[in-house]
């Protein structure tokens, strides 16, 4: 044996190990790719191998090759098998290799549940550690609710090694598995005083993890967390509470009061760095949240600063990164305090590392005033003239451009100034940010209306300078401030001082180099311009000035109708026709200047970024609807252009929604003006376009005059800096002046600031140069007031916000598995029998409500079932929130599973979970024997009573039927022992599921009713998705005898309608073996599909069930007859649906109605609902108050509509259905769940 | 969270990889890719964090690497992490490395990626740090070495001699990084464990 062994690996040691494939890649630069190939053509090779060894060098060379980049995910099941190696060095390289490519999507993972659970309980720690770095890298929502439990029990593991392991997977099973989350909270709370600091600090990481997506759940823990804080040493324990501490105080200003001191002890006791400046940090969140209410920390944000600032001027560009990143969240609140940094903060902008740049910068953004904006913008502009780079010089001038416009330009005092600044601005070779500028100066210049004058002036010199522009064909991205400019020139143009000269120099040829939608605006600006020209020249009789303008336009406008730019050539030609009518009209001496100014009247107000989106959608108008049918595939190629023109009629009756809407518009636009003309922001649209002119709020600005003069003069660009020293002069002047006459001002200055910009008051002694004002956007009417449209619906952590302070319910339970009766192992069964109860163990009661629990794998069939399912099954458990049965249970439930007891627990609740799994779209039944069973062997069973109830509320929920049959045997003397046993699981395994026919035990059964042995089965019948004639029926073989029963067979009499599907080649009137035995005790389950013709009545089919039972002195043939019951619930399956595709359906008529009263329900309605939902497969559509419709489908298509309504404890339902029939059965199931609760 | 740890050489050639969020591999080379270009162009002595965060994930995470000799150690947290402390996490990484492969270069890490990652292993865990006390993870480290010591047993003895011979015609063997020489100042926990 050794010696094969020894053998073995020296023929393996000529097989390229990892370190020999590096080497052949590093010595095969040249061709890598083509050696990679054959490498794994090799790999192939030696995982089809049966040695183990070889198979684990492959994966492990495999491993590498994944991180070069090479999909080795066709290796999944190899790697698989490697990590079942009992070896640990294999096993650690199929762990890894599983670590690096499995995922979500792998489907061999499933296979692995196993080979986990077996590695998790090995004696072995390292297997086990090996195994949850594994999991923790590929756990699945599947493996995180079968390992759950598992995991659970090795936080206690005697090894520190395995319990902080074990402590931090769990939050990864929490992710994937949310539910586990409440029955595992307690004990991950124990593991944060758990002696060993290793498992300490994994709790606290986990909670802390756990915490920051949900803080509010955890405020309890905070107590603890403090008393943590005072004792650990442990600086990354530490960290990871302060910054989970800085996430709690928002919640809970008390708590931040308590923490300021302790931290600030930390602050300066503490010589770590990563843990001061952590403890800053938490302080910054607690002055944050205290800074409403408690005014005097200023002791506190003193001493955070003074830290950030030595973090700043730190040599190690770490800390300075840091501390500016800290500063920008003082800023929030006390920017005062910051402010007085600015030197600090300047200084940083000249570091060589970009990145602190940026902070800072970012920095800077918060600390402008009214005060320093000018000066701090004057800094940037010298930054942008030294900046080498045009990333961060683009970088500065977006910053610039923010800083500027914050909040509606609240820090601009003088829009003069900010004007130059835009137009310096665009000195700047090669920006990118052209179409930045332009939208800026848009937007000064529609929303400031003092500031048009001015703005216009600048305009028209940027456009008679246009060359220096554009001059450099590289300077592209800048020629777009031309479209502002023309924009503002033509729309403002009555401020133009010489309109001519302007219009002029945009009809240059050079324009037709610049990029069309300039031209386009070129051309229109034009045209505005050629009217104030007209009006300028307006009654003055014969003007020349007039007919040359339009000469001017005549001649010049033909360059831009052969513009290549489709927008260019329409505007011109339009405009150029219209000019040479005009040029008609004037020689006749008609006064055109009123009409052609016409065409330009009433303003353009600003519209809100977000508005499109807030236009709510008229009612009745489906966006999704087609307006005309999309031409059918059928459509010959020629035909189809004719369709894109032709103005066909609309195929849909969409034209009464515009009738509506028109109307609707109307009065909208009423309503509308009424609240324009209320609001004070609002710049109205002045009545006459004559009046434009003279625009109200302009007069009484006295300082205007003063500053215009000077820019104005010069000829070239503006300089900005000179409004830097108008500006301080004027402060002082103001200042003086206030001073004087203070108690003057202040009754001007209200009037006056009443639609002025909004500066904090605490700056008002600046008042602005410009009463401006500053327009708010227009919103459609009716706007819809959210603003939360930037909620990411897929974060995993959603799921967890759980309340963790609620005590547990019984319900809550992980689940647990167990152990799989040696007998069942026929391959077949393989994966069904691993959740087979064993009656044996039924101590557990408790664990049933798991009614969540998907099956583990099952057929893909299955599971793809199960997926569609899922949803509606989470959707039912929310509308549910108490289970009825709930109740009942949880007295038996409060003492949590230790344990010890935990395996035996597993067994029913594992029955539960199956039976659910298999029946997606209804909750599982699962089956008691109890109640029938107990009546003939043991009338006075106390528990019986208590799970009729129970069973029958539940019941009406799921179509499922089950029956019970009983068994008799001679075997009497067990008798009482065993029953006992059984009742009292019975007991509460009805109470857990819930389901009891109403056809009770058969008469078959009860007439062999000698002996004690039982089997019970359960019948959960589903409608197949894939086939509308398929239902599929599972059903649970219980054995209760003390024998074990073999070779079963099932068989059902067809009928008509329905008939049981054999195997090819069988019989109509074979039997089906159950491929499978039970040993005493044991229940197991098996699924017959049943083709159906027609599913609108319920029909019942005879069965019989034969086995053989053998016990120690023989074996007997037996028999056992039930009957099988196909509700017309059993056909119907969840389906969503639309609330307008529900009223389409109920619009359509094709539907029957019928009804249905129900007296003396005595529920809640959404627990109304949700049974409904739960037993008849219905989904709820649209709920209002206590009346909701309700939609269901079956299997072969029929729609079932309902009308629920209640009040005072009667329930109506109006229903429509396709098919009465149906209809009508379903109407009656559904009156037969509510008649039993 | 730490989202992803990569190690590459000074040219973007990938030492090691581990993402703890599911990528497809091409996504993971354009991550590498992308990441040793922003890394990369840094000069040495400015600030250790870089917000990547388009890479993976959200705004919410930063980059923070380290560049030793020739390799860069790069890891992806999202703002759950402490920057300081990641960066001293990055150091303990190293020093193990150190001690494991006793003067480690960056051939022991081309060599062994296996045993790097059953390294990292036992510091970080499926995104989260699992120890961050040098000592306890080096003992586990040797402990499992052990293990495997004993596994292979006689059958070992030869495998082993051949991969030493082969060893013995490799030229290139140099160590090159010295850790030792090049001295980041790093903010040090005093009671770091």
């Amino acid at each position: 044996m050794a010696l094969k062994i020894v053998k073995g690996s020296i023929d393996r040691m000529f097989d390229k190990n990892l370190q020999d494939l590096v080497r052949g890649i590093r010595n095969h630069k040249d061709d890598e790719a083509k050696y990679i190939s054959t490498c794994i053509d090799e790999i192939k090779q030696e995982l089809k191998q049966d040695n183990i060894a070889v198979k684990a060098n492959a994966v492990c060379k495999l491993t590498y090759l994944q991180m070069l980049g090479y999909d080795v995910s066709w290796a999944a099941f190899n790697i698989v098998e490697v990590m079942s190696s009992s070896k640990f060095t294999y096993k650690r390289i199929g762990y890894l290799a599983a670590s690096q490519c499995f995922h979500e999507g792998t489907d061999v993972i499933m296979l692995t549940t196993n080979q986990i659970r077996k590695d998790l309980s090995s004696p072995n720690q390292y297997d086990t550690g090996v195994a949850l770095t594994g999991l923790s890298c590929f756990v699945t929502p599947d493996l995180a609710r079968d390992l759950a439990n598992d995991i659970m029990t090795l936080m206690s593991h005697t090894k520190p090694y395995i319990r902080k392991k074990a402590v931090l997977i769990m939050y990864k099973v929490f992710l994937k598995y949310p539910e586990s989350l409440r029955p595992a909270f307690p004990r991950l709370k124990e593991k944060l005083e758990d002696p060993d600091p290793g498992v300490q600090s994994a709790a606290v990481n986990v909670i802390c993890e756990l915490a920051r997506r949900n803080p509010k759940n955890y405020l309890s823990l905070a107590p603890l967390f403090f008393k943590l804080m005072t004792s650990s040493t442990n600086n990354w324990v530490l960290i990871k509470i302060i910054k989970l501490f800085g996430a709690l105080t928002p919640l809970e200003p008390r708590l931040g009061k308590k923490l300021i001191e302790p931290l600030t002890n930390l602050i300066h006791s503490t010589s770590a760095m990563s843990l001061l400046y952590e403890c800053v940090n938490t302080v910054i969140a607690v002055l944050i949240s205290l800074s409403s209410g408690m005014p005097n920390h200023s002791a506190s944000i003193q001493l955070c600063v003074q830290k950030l600032r030595i973090l700043i001027e730190d040599s190690d560009q770490n800390l300075k990164y840091l501390g500016l990143l800290a500063m920008s969240k003082i800023l929030k609140t006390h920017p005062k305090s910051v402010q007085s940094h600015k030197d600090l903060i300047l200084q940083c902008l000249d570091d060589k590392d970009e990145s602190i740049r940026l902070r800072a910068l970012d920095l800077l953004y918060g600390m402008v005033s009214k005060k320093n904006l000018m000066e701090i913008v004057k800094k940037l502009m010298l930054h942008v003239d030294k900046a080498e780079g045009t990333t961060y010089r683009d970088e500065l001038l977006t910053k610039i451009i923010d800083i500027c416009s914050q909040s509606n330009f609240q820090y601009i005092t003088n829009f003069e100034w900010y004007i130059s600044i835009l137009v310096e601005l665009t000195r700047l070779e090669g920006t990118r940010h052209g179409h930045l500028i332009a939208s800026q100066m848009l937007d000064v210049a529609i929303r400031v209306k003092a500031i048009r004058g001015f703005a216009v002036a600048q305009m028209a010199t940027l456009l008679d300078n246009a060359h220096l522009l554009t001059g450099n064909t590289q300077r592209n991205g800048i020629c777009e401030v031309l479209y502002a400019a023309a924009w503002i020139c033509g729309e403002f143009s009555e401020h133009l001082e010489d309109p001519m000269q302007t219009l002029e120099a945009m009809l240059r040829p050079k324009v037709a180099t610049l990029p069309g939608h300039i031209q386009a605006v070129y051309v229109q600006n034009a045209a505005k311009l050629f009217a104030t020209v007209l009006r300028k020249h307006d009654g003055e009789t014969e003007s020349q000035a007039a007919q040359e303008t339009s000469q001017l336009l005549i001649d010049r406008l033909p360059l831009f109708v052969q513009s290549a730019n489709l927008e260019v050539q329409e505007r011109a030609s339009c405009i150029l026709q219209l000019v040479k009518y005009i040029q008609k009209l004037q020689q006749k001496n008609v006064e055109v200047a009123e009409e052609v100014t016409a065409l330009f009247a009433g303003e353009l107000n600003p519209v809100a970024p977000k508005a499109q989106k807030k236009v709510p959608i008229p009612e009745g108008l489906d966006l999704d609807a087609w307006i005309n049918e999309p031409p059918s595939e059928s459509e010959s190629e020629d035909e189809k252009p004719k369709a894109v023109f032709a103005k066909e009629e609309p195929k849909h009756s969409r034209s009464r929604h515009t009738e509506v809407d028109e109307k609707e518009l109307a009065r909208r636009r009423e309503v509308r003006k009424q609240e324009q003309a209320n609001n004070p922001f609002y710049i109205k649209a002045s009545p006459s376009s004559q009046k434009v002119y003279d625009a109200p709020g302009v007069e009484h600005i006295p300082v205007v005059q003063i500053d215009l003069s000077v820019p104005l003069k010069v000829p070239g660009m503006p300089m900005s800096d000179q409004y830097l020293k108008l500006e301080v002069e004027r402060r002082q002047k103001e200042k003086a002046e206030r001073k004087k006459k203070e108690k003057k001002k202040k009754r001007e200055k209200r009037g006056k600031e009443r639609k002025a910009d909004s500066g904090p008051e605490s700056e008002e002694d600046i008042t602005p140069a410009h009463q401006v004002d500053i327009v708010t956007e227009e919103m459609p009417e009716n706007a819809l007031p959210s603003d939360d449209d930037d909620k990411d619906p897929n974060d995993p952590h959603k799921a967890l916000d759980i309340d963790l302070d609620k005590p547990l319910a019984d319900s809550e339970k992980l689940p647990v598995r167990t152990h799989r009766p040696e007998a069942l192992k026929s391959p077949a069964e393989d994966r069904d029998s691993e959740s087979v109860p064993q009656e044996t163990k039924k101590k557990s009661g408790k664990e049933k409500k798991k009614d969540k629990e998907k099956d583990r794998k099952r057929s893909k069939e299955e599971k793809k079932k199960k997926k569609k399912h899922k949803e509606v099954e989470e959707e039912l458990l929310e509308s549910q929130p108490e289970e009825a049965v709930q109740s009942e249970e949880t007295k038996e439930a409060a003492a949590p599973p230790t344990s010890t007891s935990a395996e035996q627990e597993v067994c029913v609740l594992m029955c539960v979970c199956l039976q659910e799994v298999t029946a997606p779209s209804s909750a599982a039944a699962a089956v008691d024997t109890s109640s029938a069973a107990a009546p003939e062997s043991e009338p006075d069973e106390p528990k019986d009573t208590e799970p009729e109830d129970t069973k029958s509320s539940k019941h009406k929920k799921k179509k499922q039927k089950k029956e019970k049959e009983e068994k008799e045997k001679k075997k009497k003397k067990r008798h009482h022992h065993h029953h006992q046993h059984h009742s009292d699981a019975g007991g509460e395994d009805s109470v857990q599921n819930g389901t009891v026919e109403e056809e009770e035990p058969l008469p078959v059964s009860q007439s062999h009713s000698v002996s004690l042995k039982q089997e019970v089965k359960v019948y959960d019948i589903q409608g197949n998705h894939q086939d509308e004639s398929k239902v599929v029926v599972s059903v649970i073989f219980e054995n209760k005898s003390d024998s074990f029963l073999k070779s079963m067979e099932f068989n059902v009499l067809d009928s008509l309608n329905s008939k049981l599907q054999r195997p090819e080649g069988a019989g109509a009137h074979d039997s089906l073996t159950v491929p499978f035995q039970l040993p005493p005790g044991v229940s197991n389950e098996a699924r017959f599909v049943f083709s159906v013709q027609s599913i609108i009545m319920p029909q019942k089919l005879k069965g019989t069930l034969t086995f053989i039972v053998k016990s120690d002195e023989s074996s007997t043939h037996e028999k056992l007859d039930f009957k099988l019951h196909f509700t017309c619930t059993s056909y119907l399956i969840t389906t969503p649906c639309y609330s307008d595709a529900y009223a389409k359906l109920l619009e359509s008529g094709d539907l029957k109605g019928s009804s249905l009263r129900l007296e003396g329900i005595n529920m809640p309605f959404h627990h109304l609902l949700a049974r409904i939902c739960f037993h008849h497969h219905f989904s709820v559509v649209e709920r209002i108050d206590s009346c909701a419709s309700m939609y269901s489908r079956s299997i072969q298509g029929h729609h079932v509509c309902l009308l629920v309504k209640t009040s005072d404890q009667t329930v109506s339902i109006d229903a429509k259905c396709d098919e009465p029939s149906l209809l009508g059965n379903v109407l009656d199931e559904i009156k037969q769940t509510f008649s039993k609760c | 969270m730490i989202k992803a740890i990569l190690i590459f050489n000074n040219h973007g050639k990938p030492r090691l990889s581990k993402f703890y969020e599911h990528y497809t591999e091409d996504t993971e080379q354009q991550i590498i890719r992308e990441t040793f270009h922003l890394v990369s162009k840094r000069d040495e002595n400015i600030c250790n964090f870089l917000e990547g965060g388009l890479l993976i994930g959200g705004s919410d995470n930063k980059l923070i690497y380290r560049h030793y000799a020739t390799l860069y150690f790069v890891f992806c947290v999202d703002s759950s992490e402490s920057e300081l402390g990641i960066l001293d996490l990055i150091q303990v990484f190293v020093e193990t490395l150190d001690k494991c492969f006793e003067n480690v270069c960056e051939l022991d890490l081309i060599f062994h990626v296996d045993k790097v990652h059953n390294i990292l292993a036992e510091m970080v865990m499926g995104g989260m740090v699992l120890e961050t006390n040098m000592s306890e993870i080096i003992t586990q480290v040797e402990a499992q070495g052990k293990m495997e010591k004993s596994e292979a047993g006689i059958a070992g003895a030869p495998a082993r001699a051949v991969s030493a011979v082969k060893n013995m015609n490799l030229p290139e063997m140099p160590k090159n990084i010295n850790i030792g020489d090049i001295s980041i100042k790093v903010p040090n926990l005093p009671s770091f464990k």
